[in-house]
């Protein structure tokens, strides 16, 4: 039990300092648009201005004679060269047991463009300023064809059609759940509460825009893309094995530091597959930075929902069954994970932490004339809390009873686990009860009519808002993955290379981009092994020095990476003591190992962790005839569950009445996230993954022209990121319970703030304006739609 | 961005030579011409840089006039003593033009040039009843505004400087826009020996006066005599932060918000 171990200053549950922070902090970061190479090009995508249009004719004439210009590549030369499309990573079934329509996806358009932003053509130059003056000027014939850009218009029988091959623009009719049962709840119930609502399309805008730079080297054969993402082995298989067919020992793909990903960095992207491709014909490095105005129109989505919720209850405010009908946006073209997001990652998590005995969700996957839709930090899961919780609330509403009450009526008691719910998952522990009683006390909840009245004798509105949820993290056991539609397995993989001098080095599968993995995974290290997590660095991002790994997403880098590195530990510690027995005459069951020292049970006979680390590669006194020299091991880890982090979250707002303005006045947050590594680093998830939450409550929001299918907040001047002076000091704790089946008793906590914010914000504003008989208010909440909503909410009283 | 010229002239006539090149545009502060021309929406052969240009520089307040030089930075307003100690409003509202890194580098002449629908300082030199001072002539604020990023300045013209009178009381408040934070409505209203005049920017194409409230004010200097009061919707600008119909209704909070700041 890691309880047992002894303290180390840098083990788990220290919070020092993130190792990484120095080289960031001093501009020593080394990120894709860094890169040089040795007789570098430059690359611009040409994109399409319109949202849906047949292509003509793509006349390069003038763009080939700008100087400098090396190739004006199109869709029909990836075509004569027998390029694949790119694939979608995810394949799931309908209710009819179809699988999803899954149209080619030319990495450079092919026939038709179908958003703005769809790339017709890549210049190639010698300098990145020849590249623009030569984009601008390749002819492209469009014939515009009406678009579509809402999830609503898109279903409608008369609405332009994306895909000859997907009527009606649905790629997927999907649903999980019990019909029947919920039909026969809702027959027999006492009250049924409905909400209908909008999820708002989101733009991730990580700090660093996308790059690539991309390589050929003739003299092995051998193609290297640097490219800014999460999963770099991943897009080595699907760049390599599907759309280039480069033999995957030919390819190497690496990710060196990269500025933020939130999930827009989480997909193989035609950019990726162009500019290698480009290179390879071209002979040429070459190199693509996207501009910020062009990430808005091509970086994947996320969001963008149409729900209709309805709750079943007893009379007592018991929750007798959920039912949801969700249309989500798929864009113009299927992402690596879009049709799984608003699918498998959502309907499970329809229970939440209550005990809701019947849930049936169904989930049309709609094709748009928009940027593809896909992951975006919490991916599925805040868009099913933001349901649920409103809902939650509403049913409360409706029944007269407290919020609180309301929750505390159904929620799953600690001693429920492991609990099983009705939509597949199992979870394995928790304690939302906790959660919610501690949030409640520090929000001081009870003391809020008296800061209502107080706020409203200064002319204000203020409400206080509550949403617990609960989250899968660590996808998933691969069986299961692959049997809900992945197409690839779900593990990790860790190595740890003990030098002889008993430093370490630590291979990792995952990557880091911002969430401190160099200090978290080597304070797994130094509580394992009892070195100084200074005596350890963290490697990743690098096909051709780590073995494999799916990388970073859905909060799965310590739960799943974490215990492989945990596993990895395991067999260095085993081995170690395999040495140290047969050095000190001792059985190996005699060996223990603490605090980095190997012992002989019950003697203060010992050897240290780095005189066994210099005798497995000086093996003058080594067990030869049972084992090998060196000391490495590695372990991958297939998860055996998701894990499930939860909580509760509280907001307080205050609203002005002449404005509409909400002001966030407190933000209080429990969170169950399992076994601590690094508090510090856990709060710093918790910030950043509240803000943006907040964002989307408050003021983000990637709204189209409907009339000309344009991206209408397509730069910050219009897209509102939320600020610093937005966020009052929140107030972050962990209320914790292990897991079960994590070696280190982790949940992972990447995602959490954004699960529980948009909810909890939303309904803080709908309880300060609930006087006014409002019940619901859409995200983002922007003083127009508050004006607009207390306007409507004021007329009838005014005409009375 | 494509490839210009950039010259910096030493003096008023040596601007005026440049400026009368084709392709030649005047360059301020550069915060709104510069991510402009980064966007590839415009190309200019030339640009001519006005900000250092010694007749731009200074402030001073004689006989009831503040004069700002067109090429002042708005921190540099909002931190003048001569300022705060004679449009105090004036100082306010330059201190909360967009963020720090554009108040150091935007200019009062640079943005009066550009005449942004959404920009702070128009409310101020049109409700101020200021001049605008050329290096030809002197523009009442009443002529100077034209339209759309239109003024009265011919081409090649020049903005030396702005003489504010100074008024009895000033206020300006505005709404910015969450994403931009330019300003969805900003209104300043301020008393002077004319009267009141109110100005409103950000509402519409251009800035605009509002005679009504000007009136009312006339009559009665206090919030509540706008009580009620605003502009129709008709014709205001809209967009995703603000319909019409909203900022028609935050042109009246913002001109109180505005009055009871002139009252502060």
């Amino acid at each position: 039990m890691l309880d047992n171990l002894p303290a180390n200053p840098t083990g788990i549950g220290a919070s020092i300092l993130r190792k990484e922070d120095r080289r960031f902090l001093t501009g020593r970061g080394n990120y894709v648009a860094d890169l040089k190479r040795p007789g570098m090009t430059f690359g611009v995508f040409v994109r399409s201005p319109h949202a849906h249009a047949s292509l003509g004719a793509i006349d390069t004439e003038a763009a080939r004679v700008v100087p400098g210009v090396l190739a004006v590549l199109t869709g029909a030369d990836l075509a004569a060269d027998e390029v694949g499309g790119i694939p979608c990573g995810w394949g799931i079934t309908g209710r009819d047991g179809q699988p999803m329509k899954e149209p080619a996806h030319p990495a450079l358009a092919l026939g038709k463009v179908r958003y703005v932003g769809d790339a017709v053509a890549f210049v190639v130059a010698e300098t990145a300023e020849a590249a623009r003056q030569a984009a601008d000027v390749v002819e492209v014939a469009y014939d515009v064809l009406p678009s579509v850009v809402n999830v609503l218009d898109a279903v409608r029988p008369d609405a332009p059609v994306l895909f000859d091959e997907a009527p009606g623009n649905l790629c997927c009719d999907w649903e999980m759940g019990d019909r029947a049962a919920v039909d026969a709840a809702f027959a027999g119930a006492a009250h049924v509460a409905r909400l209908s609502l909008v999820n708002n399309r989101l733009v991730g805008n990580p700090m660093e825009p996308r790059a690539a730079v991309a390589e050929y080297d003739p003299a092995g054969d051998r193609t290297t893309l640097w490219t800014t993402s999460q999963f770099p082995h991943v897009v080595r298989l699907l760049m390599g094995n599907f759309v280039l067919k480069i033999p995957q020992h030919k390819l190497r793909v690496v990710a060196p530091d990269v500025g933020g990903g939130f999930g827009v960095k989480q997909f193989h992207y035609a950019e990726e597959a162009v500019v290698t491709w480009a290179a390879r014909r071209l002979g040429r490095a070459v190199k693509w930075v996207c501009e910020r105005s062009e990430g808005f129109i091509s970086d994947a989505h996320g969001r963008d929902h149409v729900t209709e919720a309805e709750m079943a209850l007893d009379e007592t405010g018991k929750f007798l069954a959920l039912r949801v009908s969700t249309l989500a946006n798929m864009g113009g073209y299927l992402s690596t994970f879009g049709p799984n997001i608003p699918t498998n990652l959502y309907a499970p998590l329809l229970a939440g932490v209550y005990t809701t005995p019947a849930i049936h969700c169904e989930v049309k996957c709609v094709f748009t004339n928009t940027v593809p839709v896909d992951a975006y930090r919490g991916a599925g899961r805040p868009e099913a809390t933001f349901v649920l919780e409103r809902l939650v609330d509403v049913c409360a509403a409706e029944l007269g009873m407290d919020r609180i009450a309301i929750r505390r009526r159904n929620m799953i008691t600690a001693d429920a686990y492991p609990y099983q719910t009705p939509v597949m998952v199992q979870y394995d522990s928790g304690d939302p009860v906790g959660c919610m009683d501690r949030a409640l006390e520090i929000a001081d909840w009870a003391g809020f009519p008296a800061r209502r009245e107080a706020a409203a004798r200064r002319g204000v509105y203020r409400g206080i808002g509550i949403s617990t949820y609960i989250e899968a993290c660590g996808l998933a056991p691969s069986r299961i993955a692959i049997r809900l539609g992945a197409r690839g397995g779900l593990y990790e993989s860790a190595a740890i290379r003990v030098h002889p001098t008993g430093h370490v080095t630590a291979l990792m599968g995952t990557h880091s981009h911002g969430q401190g993995h160099e200090t978290t995974f080597a304070q797994i290290v130094s509580e394992k092994l009892g070195v100084p997590v200074e005596n350890v660095d963290i490697v990743f991002g690098d096909t051709d020095r780590v073995q494999f790994g799916m990388g970073t997403y859905g909060s799965r880098s310590l739960v799943v990476g974490g215990t492989a590195l945990s596993k990895a530990a395991d067999k260095i510690i085993l081995k170690g003591r395999k040495i140290a027995a047969h050095q000190m005459e001792a059985a190996i069951d005699d060996v223990v190992f603490e605090g980095g020292t190997f012992r002989v049970a019950g003697t203060d006979r010992t050897r240290s962790f780095e005189e066994i680390s210099l005798s497995a590669y000086v093996p003058a006194d080594f067990p030869l005839e049972i084992l090998e020299p060196g000391l490495e091991e590695q372990a991958f880890y297939d998860p055996v569950n998701f894990t499930y982090p939860g909580g509760a979250h509280i907001a307080e707002v205050e609203i002005d009445r002449e404005t509409g303005s909400v002001r966030l006045v407190s933000y209080v947050a429990v969170d169950d996230v399992g076994t601590v590594i690094n508090p510090m680093i856990v709060a710093g998830q918790l910030h950043g993954g509240i803000v943006q939450g907040v964002g989307q409550a408050l003021c983000e929001n990637a709204a189209y022209d409907e009339g000309s299918g344009q991206l209408v907040a397509g730069s910050f001047m219009d897209y509102c990121m939320p600020r610093a002076d937005m966020m009052p000091r929140m107030h972050v704790e962990t209320h914790n319970t292990r897991c079960s089946h994590t070696d280190l008793g982790t949940k992972g906590c990447g995602e959490m703030g954004t699960i529980g914010s948009p909810a909890a914000v939303t309904n803080a504003i709908v309880n300060a304006l609930s006087g006014l008989g409002i019940t619901h208010v859409d995200m983002p909440a922007s003083p127009n739609r508050i004006w607009r909503v207390m306007q409507t909410a004021q007329l009838p009283q005014a005409a009375e | 961005m494509q490839p210009f010229t950039f010259r910096r002239p030493a003096d008023l006539s040596e601007a005026s030579a440049l400026l009368a090149a084709e392709g030649a545009v005047a360059l301020g502060g550069g915060m709104s011409l510069l991510p402009v021309l980064k966007q590839r929406l415009a190309a200019h052969a030339m640009l001519v840089d006005l900000s250092r240009l010694p007749p731009l520089q200074g402030i001073s307040a004689t006989d009831g006039v503040l004069y700002v030089g067109a090429g002042t930075t708005h921190a540099d307003v909002a931190a003048s003593p001569v300022v705060a100690g004679t449009i105090p409003a004036l100082a306010a509202l330059a201190g909360g033009i967009g963020d720090p890194q554009v108040r150091n580098r935007g200019t009062l002449g640079g943005v009066l040039a550009n005449a942004d629908p959404a920009a702070d300082y128009p409310a101020a030199v049109l409700a101020l009843g200021a001049e605008v001072v050329t290096d030809r002539r002197a523009i009442p604020a009443d002529a100077f505004f034209r339209g759309l990023f239109l003024t009265a300045l011919e081409p090649g013209e020049i903005i030396t400087g702005v003489r504010f009178p100074v008024p009895a009381a000033a206020g300006y408040a505005k709404f910015r826009s969450p994403a931009s934070r330019y300003a969805i409505v900003g209104v300043f209203v301020a008393r002077g020996a004319g009267g009141v005049r109110v100005a409103v920017t950000g509402a519409a194409s251009s800035v605009f006066r509002v005679p009504q409230m000007e009136r009312a004010l006339d009559a009665a200097f206090t919030r509540d005599a706008l009580a009620g009061l605003t502009v129709p919707p008709e014709g205001l600008n809209g967009d995703i932060h603000a319909e019409p119909s909203f900022r028609a209704h935050l042109v009246g909070v913002m001109a109180r918000r505005a009055v009871a700041a002139a009252l502060a």
